[in-house]
């Protein structure tokens, strides 16, 4: 297995883009991501986007992308994993260069999800959890990790306040990023205070909808050292999945996908948990985030809402969570979010990442998920 | 709008509550499965699913998908049976404030939502405080 770099990232700015379409969303970023690289070849593509056919009435994307970036003949696979989509679609980007089949792989992420009104979006994205035995009941996704968020409340005291304290973190954190889509603070009482959408969940506890793309380049690491830009090379690769069905999981307060897919890249990279410096993690919730922490060993089971709360996870803390603001702040594109987390970690361990910079970064780690855990995709970064 | 036989099909589990007990390990598959998740074997016997248990937890839609949208706010939970089978439904005739982790529910057969003015009406189980 060859090693393998990331040697160019492409991002622009995130939120309800009217005036764009998802062809030229996907292109704007795939551009952005060329030109970092400052190359001009592209053997194959892998995208990850969870459900164009909903939001747009389009799929086969995997023609439509290269027919618009002016790449075809250029092998394209779309790769669908729910809203682990952009972060598997890395994996199979990392795979295919890794075993020699291709040099130079573009990894992109996309979702256009405003061309839908709000009550399509939410069936949309209810189509990652079970239709006919959770769907079929009328539940949505805010109403599982609501109800992941009641038992883990219940089982370890994890209040309503240190879920609001996710929020306000990742908010203060997006404030600094300036492609984010709600590039502002936020306060404990606003997020309190904010509606309901499915209890104990309120609108600020939940990562909104979005569009937007980021793009990544691959090549060997080799081949990287020739390149202008720092390389980062990815040092492991893990992926996992579990039950499409809350309900069936042996414990609902833990995201047992992530923590496979965590033990597996790390064992991969040859690292401890603790040697990480930064974690970009799937805050699709608030209390996604303190589950993901729990998951990936970052803290004990049950003591991820104390640990937002005394300021581990916050951007000085010992270990920062979501430095480019998270899916709460940053938006959440379903099938972009797991590309634009590596592009965060890539441009944090470059020392590109302006206000936000996390002092003196040379291994980040990504965690990536579908639906409510079925599936897990966890990838770590070390600087050159 | 999708053609009757995707509901018609898990009528069976949806009306009846019938499920598969493994041959191998006892585990009680519900709905029913090919394959046994937990010890792979594939021959199973069919059983009934326990009627009633307990709420593990639950929440209240109050944003709700478009074919829902006329019933929002609604409650929904998950029960662990009394045969040690956990699911997930609606639970209704319940004040919300009433609503609590470890609740005893039953199961009771009603409407769940109706495909417009002339698609089909859809039925199956909900829960009730025991």
């Amino acid at each position: 297995m060859r090693n393998v770099a990331v040697i160019g990232v492409g991002m622009a700015k995130w939120g309800e883009l009217w005036g764009k379409s998802l062809r030229d969303i996907f292109v704007e970023t795939a551009l952005l991501a060329i030109e970092d690289a400052g190359l001009d070849r592209i053997d194959s593509m892998y995208v990850g986007c969870m459900s164009p056919g909903l939001f747009i009435g389009q799929e086969h994307l995997a023609s439509l992308l290269p027919d618009y970036l002016g790449r075809n003949p250029v092998p394209t696979v779309r790769v669908e994993s729910a809203c682990s989509s952009g972060g598997l679609a890395l994996r199979q980007g990392f795979i295919d260069v890794a075993s020699g089949m291709s040099n130079i792989v573009l990894v992109g992420g996309v979702e256009k999800m405003t061309d839908v009104n709000g009550h399509e979006a939410t069936y949309a994205l209810g189509t990652a959890a079970d239709q006919e035995y959770e769907g079929y009941h009328g539940l949505t996704f805010p109403g599982l990790y609501a109800m992941m968020a009641h038992a883990h409340m219940a089982k370890y005291g994890t209040t309503r306040e240190q879920l609001a304290m996710v929020a306000v973190k990742n908010h203060d954190n997006g404030s600094k990023n300036p492609l984010a889509q709600f590039p502002f603070k936020i306060t404990i009482e606003g997020v309190l205070g904010s509606v309901l959408v499915a209890d104990p969940l309120r609108v600020l506890d939940c990562s909104p909808i979005t569009d937007g793309a980021a793009a990544v380049i691959l090549c060997p690491l080799d081949m990287a050292k020739r390149m202008k830009k720092p390389g980062v090379r990815i040092a492991g690769s893990g992926h996992a999945t579990d039950t499409i069905a809350l309900s069936s999981r042996r414990d609902i307060t833990w995201i047992e996908s992530t923590h496979l897919a965590a033990q597996k890249a790390l064992a991969m990279a040859g690292r401890k948990i603790e040697d990480i410096n930064l974690f970009e993690v799937h805050d699709c919730f608030t209390i996604a985030e303190i589950m993901a922490t729990e998951a990936l060993g970052i803290v004990k089971k049950g003591q991820g809402g104390k640990a937002v709360q005394e300021g581990l996870t916050s951007l000085r803390g010992r270990f920062p969570v979501n430095p480019s603001g998270g899916l709460k702040a940053k938006g959440h594109p379903v099938g972009a979010t797991g590309v634009a987390q590596a592009v965060e970690v890539v441009k944090q361990l470059r020392g590109e990442a302006g206000a936000r910079q996390v002092g003196g970064a040379k291994l980040g780690l990504t965690q990536n998920m579908g639906g409510t855990g079925g599936s897990s995709v966890v990838h770590i970064f070390e600087a050159e | 709008m999708p053609t009757p036989s995707r509901s018609w099909r898990e009528i069976p589990q949806r009306y009846r509550l019938e499920a598969g007990k493994c041959t191998g390990c006892g585990f009680i598959c519900f709905p029913p499965r090919l394959v046994c998740p937990r010890c792979g074997s594939r021959e199973f016997t069919k059983t009934k699913l326990a009627d009633s248990g307990k709420l593990l937890t639950y929440t209240i839609i109050r944003v709700a998908p478009h074919q829902y949208v006329d019933q929002a706010p609604y409650a929904v939970g998950i029960a662990e049976q009394d045969d040690g089978t956990n699911l997930t439904a609606q639970i209704v005739d319940c004040d919300f404030q009433d609503l609590k982790i470890g609740m005893r529910v039953k199961i009771e057969f009603r409407k769940i939502y109706e495909e417009g003015e002339a698609g089909v009406i859809l039925y199956g189980y909900k829960f009730v405080k025991e």
